[in-house]
């Protein structure tokens, strides 16, 4: 099955990678504008099924790498990624059948919208991630070997370098450090693999999943439907809490926000307090009672909890009602090679991985 | 005798005015039908507080108006310029041209005339591109008919020498009389957001002459030979050319009027303002004696802005909102209302709408209109209860902390409020509360500030600090307030993450009094 990507579904797209951001990604609005301004030119741009893509097709996913705050001030110029991307098929010597988004959450779920656009290529329905992480090497593609490097960085004044590393987490130093000296923010060709290779280690159907939650959150409240309960089924999610914003305590650490915030519950959850502990992303989920109900890499997103919109950790304020909820992420996450990219002691904190649908049976008997 | 101050407020529904004397309390007050041609409704209230307070008119030093003229222009797309947007980044940020996310109707009403220019900066002072000269009087010839400009560059808040360059060949080209508006003067990072405030800002310019035409008009017409001064969204006061260049910021101003006027009835300094119209109950927080700025990008008219603006929280109800019983027997208050039609529509004034004003007067709080409504009582107290929920709620989202704050309650409705609230230490309603945004204009005082990004690798914190404080306060003399009563009211500083050079973004703000 093939969908287009048209101006008219760009905003769920870009509610639902907020979601799956998990309080952050960056913000979509910078990619969501970027995307419907190449289809106003280019036209609409399809998503097709990664069980369509031909085994010995070359996917060539795009994205953009460096700080959230640059992004919102030097916009790019559109053609850096067309730069970057066709630098490397040229580099490779093959022509891609389509890109990709590496992650799913935030911005860079709809800035390869635009790619794909003005490339006239098709966007394969899958990402690295199934969610949003602050650094490159954090993909699936790294668990199933895939190399990040050649990556192909370009900015907008017409500059470009080819990385070639060792690992992929020296292709995150290395091109962490290019887009510093290209003004802070530079587009990445990244991670060129098979239809085969996708098809094996990418997480299959999150674009789709993230228009899916974007119309569902946007529609539920007027067909008189709870929307979090509606995103957790289609999800397979939890609600984890529920209550109302009581502290939020942030720090800057390399190059991290970091911080605590602490919910305090109404309802069902009345005399509990949650605390949610994120470094970008929502990471770890603490309840006063339950200890630890949900932790990385499954997804935890805060919500609103009258609209049902997804609340970033930089919006996180004293007095809001919001509901969180827990997603379980791909099982890709779940072996230990996953773990030791993204589990809880890679981001610091001292816990075990356990993943959330456990932890709610657990909690049910 | 010397020394009076005339505040005065133009609402939707009323224009409220009021004279304070020389120890600025209040000595007359009114609140009238805010009228179609603004300049007689302000004239009518204006005879009213000199004829009540028997002042004459020679003793009125300065005379300050609050307006929403510059809210309703932009909600109403009427009487616009058309502006000329020059942007400067090319070739970065080619992939969102200006105004691309306005909605269709208002981009028109501003004549959709863009251009993207080389130039610009880096996040640290570095030159994004060129500046070509040539190529910016090209793009300001090719303009046809524009009323104004507005000047974006890449990383103003940083280095605005690009933008400034520009004014320098608009100015050139087209003469001292067409306002330029620069973005670096008017909104802080985020370059959607803060052009879009500058294109606003610019396409106002116009209609805040006509504003400040009237005023003036007004203040003419009754030999009234005062300062002149207009309310801005922070509480504090600008004068009028510069309200004339700076038409933006008189956005929101009536609510923070409010807050800085219930600041002054209460001499409460911290706490929760909740003022109470016939429409809509705005909900503001008061640090320090100002309103707190919002920290999130603020829509106006639909269109995402991130210059400062008051942190507010708006309620559909007011006096004048209408109760529904549902079938389910819960009742709603609002966000329906009779609006200024309160006197014809509700039930205690011989209407036909049960409204919120007819729960007090049922309930027997206050003794307003010409007959007792009947309603029964399981629907006042349910009806009540959920105004109560709703108000509760809002002032528990503006706290920063759990620990109660007090509660200051103004404005014409403010009948509505219980006289506890969860959360509040105290619910205070000062003497004259209902013209407490008149009361927050006329002693408002005068203020300065800078917002800029440092690089403290060549500077330490302390000094990028006594640099902007300075700078601040430079700017609030400048402003008009004097020397020796000028305070720094505000101090913001953000580390930027991810950033080399140990960035660091300061906000200071500064504000003095108005000489008497």
């Amino acid at each position: 099955m093939t969908e287009r990507i048209t101006e008219k579904t760009l905003g769920d797209y870009a509610t639902g990678a907020a979601v799956l951001g998990t309080g952050g990604g960056g913000d979509p609005y910078v990619g969501e504008l970027m995307a419907k301004q190449a289809i106003e030119e280019h036209g609409p741009v399809d998503l097709i099924d990664p069980r369509d893509v031909p085994t010995d097709a070359l996917i060539v996913p795009s994205a953009m790498l460096g700080a959230p705050t640059v992004m919102v001030e030097k916009i790019p110029r559109g053609t850096e990624s067309i730069a970057s991307f066709e630098a490397l098929e040229t580099h490779l010597g093959e022509e891609a059948f389509a890109t990709m988004s590496i992650e799913a959450g935030g911005l860079n779920s709809t800035v390869p919208i635009a790619v794909a656009a003005a490339l006239d290529l098709p966007l394969v329905d899958a990402d690295g991630m199934g969610r949003a992480f602050p650094e490159m090497q954090m993909v699936t593609l790294t668990l199933g070997g895939i190399s990040a490097t050649p990556t192909s960085v370009a900015d907008e004044k017409g500059n470009s370098v080819f990385i070639d590393t060792e690992n992929n987490r020296r292709a995150e130093q290395f091109t962490r450090t290019t887009s510093i000296e290209m003004g802070g923010a530079c587009m990445i060709a990244t991670y060129a693999h098979m239809g085969a290779q996708l098809q094996e280690h990418a997480i299959l159907d999150s674009m789709s999943l993230a228009r899916n939650i974007g119309e569902t959150l946007r529609t539920a409240i007027s067909r008189g439907a709870d929307p979090v309960a509606e995103l957790l089924e289609l999800t397979d999610g939890f609600e984890l809490f529920g209550g109302k914003v009581i502290d939020v305590e942030r720090r800057t650490e390399g190059g991290f926000a970091i911080g605590t915030a602490t919910i305090d519950g109404f309802g069902p959850y009345d005399g509990r307090t949650l605390q949610l502990e994120f470094q970008n992303e929502n990471l770890v989920a603490q309840d006063s009672d339950l200890g630890i109900v949900a932790s990385t890499p499954d997804l935890i997103t805060v919500l609103d909890a009258e609209t049902g919109q997804p609340v970033t950790t930089e919006g996180l304020m004293y007095g809001q009602r919001v509901r969180v909820a827990g997603m379980p992420c791909s099982e890709k996450w779940r072996t230990d090679a996953g773990l030791n990219l993204v589990g809880p002691q890679q981001f610091d904190y001292d816990i075990d991985y356990e993943p959330i649908e456990i932890i709610h049976n657990h909690e049910r008997t | 005798m010397n020394g009076h101050r005339l505040g005065v407020d133009v609402g939707g529904t009323n224009t409220d005015a009021v004279i304070l004397d020389e120890k600025d309390d209040p000595i007359a007050k009114t609140k009238t039908p805010t009228t179609e041609n603004i300049s007689s409704g302000i004239l009518d209230a204006v005879d009213e507080v000199i004829d009540q307070s028997g002042v004459s008119v020679g003793d009125l030093t300065y005379v300050m108006l609050g307006t929403t003229h510059a809210t309703n222009a932009i909600t109403e797309r009427r009487g616009l310029n058309e502006v000329g947007m020059i942007r400067l980044g090319a070739p970065a940020t080619e992939s969102i041209r200006p105004l691309l996310e306005w909605p269709d109707d208002l981009a028109a009403a501003i004549g959709n005339n863009t251009a993207i220019l080389d130039g610009g900066h880096e996040f640290d002072g570095r030159q994004l591109n060129e500046f070509d000269e040539e190529q910016v009087r090209d793009c300001v010839r090719s303009f046809d008919h524009v009323d104004a400009f507005a000047v974006a560059s890449v990383f103003s808040p940083v280095r605005d020498d690009h933008e400034q360059r520009v004014l320098k060949i608009i100015r050139e080209e087209v003469g001292p009389d067409v306002p330029v508006s620069l973005s670096s003067e008017i909104g802080s990072v985020g370059i959607l957001e803060r052009e879009n405030a500058t294109a606003m800002n610019a396409a106002l310019t116009s209609v805040a002459a006509e504003a400040a035409n009237a005023f003036i008009e007004a203040m003419d017409e009754r030999d009234i030979d005062a300062q002149l001064f207009f309310g801005q969204n922070d509480g504090t006061l600008m004068a009028v050319d510069y309200a004339l260049e700076y038409p933006i910021f008189t956005v929101a101003s009536g609510p923070s009027n409010s807050v800085r006027g219930a600041a002054y009835l209460s001499g409460i300094e911290n706490g929760i303002i909740v003022d109470v119209g016939g429409t809509t109950t705005d909900i503001g927080a008061l640090t320090d004696g100002f309103p707190r700025e919002s920290s999130v990008a603020v829509e106006i008219g639909d269109v995402k802005t991130n210059f400062r603006m008051p942190d507010l929280i708006a309620l559909g109800i007011g006096g004048g909102s209408i109760v529904e019983q549902r079938d389910d027997e819960s009742v709603t208050v609002g966000p329906e209302s009779v609006g200024y039609r309160l006197t014809d529509e509700a039930l205690c004034f011989g209407g036909s709408k049960l409204t919120a004003t007819d729960l007090e007067a049922a309930a027997g709080t206050v003794d307003i209109g010409e007959t007792t409504p009947d309603v029964d009582g399981d629907t006042v107290s349910a009806a009540r209860e959920y105004i109560r929920t709703k108000i509760e709620r809002a002032v528990d989202r503006m706290k920063t902390s759990p620990e109660p704050v007090p509660v200051i309650v103004v404005g014409g409705g403010s009948i509505l409020v219980p006289d506890d609230l969860e959360g509040a230490t105290q619910v205070y309603k000062p003497d004259h509360y209902e013209v407490a945004n008149a009361v927050g204009v006329a002693i408002a005082q005068v203020s300065g500030e800078i917002d800029r990004i440092y690089s403290l690798d060549d500077q330490s914190r302390d000094e990028a600090m006594d640099d902007a404080k300075s700078e601040a306060i430079g700017n609030a003399i400048e402003a008009g307030s004097a020397e020796d009563s000028v305070e720094i009211i505000d101090i913001e500083e953000v580390p930027l993450s991810y950033l080399p050079g140990n960035a660091v973004r300061i906000k200071v703000k500064a504000a003095g009094d108005l000489d008497h």
